[in-house]
């Protein structure tokens, strides 16, 4: 991948990070060809560099670091709405994970 | 910068020291107010507060104290105490003066309370500072520096810009024969098959697992691992992604053995900090905040520290020079007063992690001869200290590492 708006990790990985801000509207390209961003995904953040159905592993760095909660298209921000941890839960201060329960 | 010559305090234990400060150590925290003022005029030549907050007894909080209070750091300890709390007192004084250093303790029940403590305290600090100002630094080679790396308000930055430099420079110093510390386990879950590999012989690799899989049960246990809601407001979303993030400051080296707590490294090398108790879960979180951590990291000697963020942590510590490397360029131009090292350069291909990681090493050689980091200059000595339960004999060491001098 040549964009200097990405970043990816290791030729395995089925994310890309943001290292920069990319507002919402802008195309970004993907394996198979280029996707819109949806919405704003800040410096750092992980992009789908394909589509990921539910229930695959999400891997970063060469190794899995979750799996995916439904299916993510390419080119979508990949965050707590739509992969989890497979080892513990991830705390937030927002309502109903505050304490770090599911 | 490589020929720099490092110079050190020497102590008569054969450690040498890269400062030498004054501790005033409070037993409890009832006695943290006097200790506090007996510091207050004294805060910017090297006076030190540190101490141990509860009422009850610990070994592991004992063991510690001593460990730091003989810190290579460390020229001279007055410790404050109120009088009736359970800490062993007499045994800290005699450990310490043992070490060749002076030790004094202000008991406040026998002072005459607040105000003759505090006047006698200051006293004997400026009577302590008149001894050790004068102190001579001689040759330190840097096989004789230990340094510790801790991570503290991660986000997605840190793992691709700060950890993996400061990693670089751990190799850097690793090659050239000192001891480099990583921890902790807690956040290294997932990365267990990954370190494993790197491990210097199969014992060492099975430990090593064996501490992961005893960190993931711990926190299991808790309820939630070692995420903070900031973490997955930077962009991290799960611990195995924040690990794999931490993991990288080990850089590439050889891992030579794990260390509890208070462990020495037997040599120079890569060592892991395991700062899981054994055992049930008891006493909570293993270590509450990040300077609870560095106080274990300087338990096992480091003389300073390399600390990277992405968030913006402006912490430093007592007793050891903390390097903030801030990974994320925006931390950086807002927080620029509190930072050491822009790492976050990298992302916007001002810097490679190559050139970062030598720029981290030499600024480490230069602190370690004297220069003082950010927070050193903006007074940060945060300093943290609470229950474990490590079940004696304290401090003993996975077998196959052979750490010699725990306690």
């Amino acid at each position: 991948m040549k964009d200097p708006r990405l970043l990816q990790l290791d030729p395995s990985d089925n994310v890309c990070i943001a290292i920069r801000t990319i507002d919402a509207g802008e195309t970004l390209p993907t394996a198979d060809g280029s996707a819109v961003a949806a919405e704003t995904i800040p410096l750092g953040f992980k992009i789908a560099w394909r589509a990921i159905p539910s229930g695959e592993r999400i891997r970063k760095y060469g190794a899995p670091i979750g799996s995916a909660t439904s299916d993510i298209a390419a080119g979508e921000m990949v965050h707590l709405h739509n992969m989890k941890s497979d080892y513990l839960p991830t705390f937030t201060r927002h309502e109903g994970n505050k304490y770090g329960h599911d | 910068m490589d020929t720099i010559e490092l110079r050190g305090f020497p102590r008569p234990d054969g450690r040498k020291g890269i400062r030498n400060i004054l501790l005033v150590a409070y037993l409890v925290d009832c006695a943290q107010h006097v200790a506090r003022e007996i510091v207050q005029p004294f805060r910017n030549r090297g006076v030190h507060l540190i101490g141990f907050p509860g009422c009850f007894p610990n070994p592991y909080a004992e063991g510690m104290m001593k460990r730091l209070c003989t810190h290579p750091n460390v020229g001279g300890v007055l410790l404050v105490s109120l009088g009736c709390e359970g800490f062993d007192r007499e045994e800290l004084e005699q450990h310490i003066a043992q070490s060749g250093r002076p030790a004094y303790t202000l008991v406040i029940q026998k002072s005459g309370g607040t105000l003759r403590t505090i006047e006698a305290g200051q006293a004997r600090v400026q009577e302590m500072l008149a001894r050790t100002s004068g102190a001579r630094r001689v040759p330190m080679a840097l096989e004789e520096l230990t340094v510790g790396t801790i991570c503290g308000g991660s986000d997605a930055t840190s793992g691709i810009t700060a950890n993996p430099a400061m990693g670089r420079a751990f190799d850097l110093l690793v090659e050239r024969g000192a001891a480099c510390l990583f921890e902790e386990t807690g956040e290294l879950i997932g990365c267990e098959e990954i370190m494993a590999a790197r491990a210097a012989d199969p014992d060492v690799g099975d430990a090593l697992r064996a501490a992961v899989h005893k960190a993931a049960r711990y926190y299991e246990v808790l309820g939630h691992g070692s995420f903070a809601p900031g973490n997955a407001e930077g962009g991290l979303t799960t611990l195995e992604e924040k690990s794999m993030g931490a993991y990288s400051k080990s850089g590439a080296s050889q891992i030579s053995g794990i260390l509890r707590p208070g462990d020495l490294p037997p040599r120079g090398g890569l060592y892991l900090l395991d700062i899981v108790p054994d055992g049930e879960v008891r006493f909570g979180f293993p270590n509450i905040n990040d300077n609870a951590e560095i106080a274990e990291l300087m338990a096992c000697g480091s003389h300073l520290l390399l600390f990277s963020t992405g968030r913006g942590s402006v912490v430093g510590s007592a007793i050891s020079p903390v390097i903030k490397v801030c990974a994320h360029p925006e931390t950086f131009r807002n927080m620029t007063e509190d930072m050491d090292v822009d790492a976050g350069r990298i992302l916007e291909n001002r810097a490679t992690l190559d050139e970062v990681g030598r720029e981290i090493f030499d600024l480490l050689l230069r602190v370690a001869s004297g220069q003082a980091t950010k927070s050193e200059q903006l007074l940060h000595q945060e300093f943290v200290l609470t229950y474990k339960p490590f079940r004696p004999p304290l401090f003993t060491t996975v077998p196959a590492c052979g750490a010699k001098n725990s306690l």
